[in-house]
């Protein structure tokens, strides 16, 4: 879309308005800087060569915590939970989501508008709120907590992101593609995988990102349901106190790393779909 | 068969999120609910015994943590919106080819998760950090100049922590906003004050009412940038509940704090709807 810049009856003004425009680029330059700087200071200091328990005075370059990356199994461990928790989690919400999405967009039914408040109730409901809820549950019933009730947890709080997603995608599909592929004798099943899926992929996918980043990010709802499991997110919050070692730093920046080059693969090939 | 199995799909698609979510989100609500009217202690065991005094005790004992998380969250969001409407407005009508590149760049560090960002965000706020110790080493920040542990580092990283959900229904709005319309306002002589004021402005609201609804409520509720940036002296109602559940095992009154805190802000969330917002909630979430 060409931008609205300026009127043309505003010829006379257009020195200090181009002033007030490059204010306005400058500060959203400085934001960005500020919002990108504990991320640079973070990448920095997982190449810091410190020897103390604190890691916040720069001594020099090494590539040591790199090498030594696995070095603490324990926090090893809870990068592997986090991912695997994460893993599975995206791959139920994306499932139940899905039909859920796909209802709410499709179909005129009794208890519709029901679901769409408990879908908004369950995403604006205080994260704090859901983790005291599910561990008095668990408190009342003596439910042992772990991996299993982190990943119960997750999938829980994640639908009703992924069903959003979803219903918006199907909300703006013309049902008629579905109808075509009905008179020409295709059965729900074939329809479903052939024509519906396919169209709806789009929110399908962005669902599913969303449910693996609202996952692997989570703290609070894991603080109240891990019991002894330990995610990355826990690990990281446990270490405040002592001291935050540089491992953390060089697992952070590997995320990170992921996480920016899957965006923009993907930007790139949205791009390309859109031309 | 067709027509059958059409009225009954829409049930069956629903079914399984919609038992998970009963299973894990509405009856655990419900089982705090009750343990919030309980007595007892984590050895003896706890007795329904509608004890509403964990309500009065919760209040009277931590009213001032709740209060004081509702002034961070006000803080906090009325930041992030005054940091984030000038960009967004920026990116919207000036971003030209580079649009999206802008927003990526300002999405950047939400690719780190949460806690390890907060954990950043003190680094660069400590005394010896980074940033602040240089600065101190050559004179720029007088020696006696602490951040960290105040009141102004906690709500600092809260904005930091939920900046993005701000600038992006922000940045939807006023990209949706019709460069038609502004150019009528410049067609029939309106100052830029008067075409942002009276036309700009206005369109992009439901963003900015989008943007509180999804900042307001996690911000009030947090406790980890309080816990990791403000020492003992700035603790809000999370970190008062958190500890009553895993420190204290008091879960009752841990319980009757969650659901108060659970109940003013969805009350605080509807009355603001009602008061400013021109659709419902519900529209607007579903945006």
């Amino acid at each position: 879309m060409t931008t609205l810049t300026k009127p043309e009856t505003a010829a006379p003004r257009a020195p200090k308005r181009r002033r007030r425009i490059s204010g306005l680029r400058l500060y959203t330059l400085v934001l960005i800087g500020w919002l990108i700087l504990p991320i640079a200071i973070m990448i920095l200091f997982g190449f810091n060569d410190t020897h103390g328990k604190q890691n916040f005075r720069w001594e020099g370059f090494t590539l040591r915590w790199y090498v030594h990356l696995f070095d603490k199994s324990d926090l090893t461990t809870a990068v592997v939970n986090s991912l695997t928790i994460a893993l599975l989690s995206t791959l139920i919400t994306t499932v139940l989501g899905t039909f859920a999405g796909l209802a709410l967009g499709r179909y005129r039914f009794r208890g519709r508008g029901a679901t769409n408040i408990v879908l908004f109730m369950a995403i604006s409901c205080p994260e704090i709120v859901m983790g005291a809820s599910l561990l008095s549950m668990f408190v009342t019933f003596n439910l042992p907590r772990g991996y299993l009730t982190i990943l119960v947890a997750h999938v829980m709080f994640s639908i009703a992101f992924v069903a959003v997603t979803v219903r918006a995608r199907v909300v703006g599909l013309d049902p008629s593609i579905e109808e075509a592929a009905q008179d020409l004798g295709a059965g729900p099943w074939a329809r479903f995988r052939l024509v519906t899926l396919p169209t709806i992929m789009p929110g399908v996918v962005s669902g599913a990102l969303l449910a693996f980043v609202l996952s692997i990010d989570d703290f609070v709802i894991s603080n109240f349901t891990s019991g002894a499991t330990v995610t990355f997110p826990l690990w990281i919050y446990g270490s405040t106190r002592t001291g935050t070692p540089p491992q953390v730093n060089v697992m952070g920046t590997l995320i990170f790393a992921v996480g920016v080059v899957i965006a923009i693969i993907s930007a790139r090939r949205n791009a390309r779909a859109v031309r | 068969m067709a027509a059958k199995s059409g009225r009954l799909a829409p049930y069956l698609m629903i079914l399984p999120s919609g038992l998970w979510l009963l299973a894990f989100f509405a009856i655990p609500l419900v089982l705090m609910v009750s343990l919030s009217l309980q007595t007892g202690n984590l050895v003896d065991g706890f007795q329904q015994t509608f004890h509403w005094r964990n309500y009065v005790d919760g209040l009277d004992t931590y009213g001032d943590k709740f209060v004081r998380s509702l002034w961070y969250g006000l803080l906090a969001t009325g930041a992030c919106i005054a940091l984030a409407y000038p960009a967004a407005y920026w990116i919207a009508f000036h971003g030209g080819r580079h649009k999206s590149t802008y927003l990526f760049l300002l999405l950047l560090p939400y690719f780190v998760s949460f806690v390890l960002r907060t954990v950043s965000w003190k680094l660069v706020l400590t005394d010896n950090g980074p940033i602040l110790g240089p600065l101190r080493d050559h004179g720029i920040v007088p020696d006696d100049f602490h951040i960290l542990d105040t009141a102004t580092a906690v709500v600092s990283g809260l904005t930091y922590n939920f900046l993005p959900f701000m600038v992006l229904p922000i940045y939807v709005a006023l990209e949706r906003v019709d460069h038609r319309v502004v150019e009528a306002a410049y067609d029939l002589y309106a100052s830029r004050l008067h075409a942002f004021t009276k036309v700009i402005l206005p369109l992009s609201l439901p963003g900015v009412f989008a943007g509180v609804i999804m900042t307001f409520v996690p911000i009030s509720a947090d406790y980890v940038n309080a816990e990791v940036l403000g020492g003992p002296q700035n603790t809000m109602i999370g970190n008062v509940i958190q500890s009553e559940y895993f420190g204290n095992s008091a879960y009752p009154v841990a319980s009757a704090l969650s659901f108060t805190l659970m109940a003013i802000l969805l009350i605080g969330i509807f009355v603001y709807a009602r008061t400013l917002g021109t659709k419902d909630v519900l529209e607007a979430a579903g945006r």
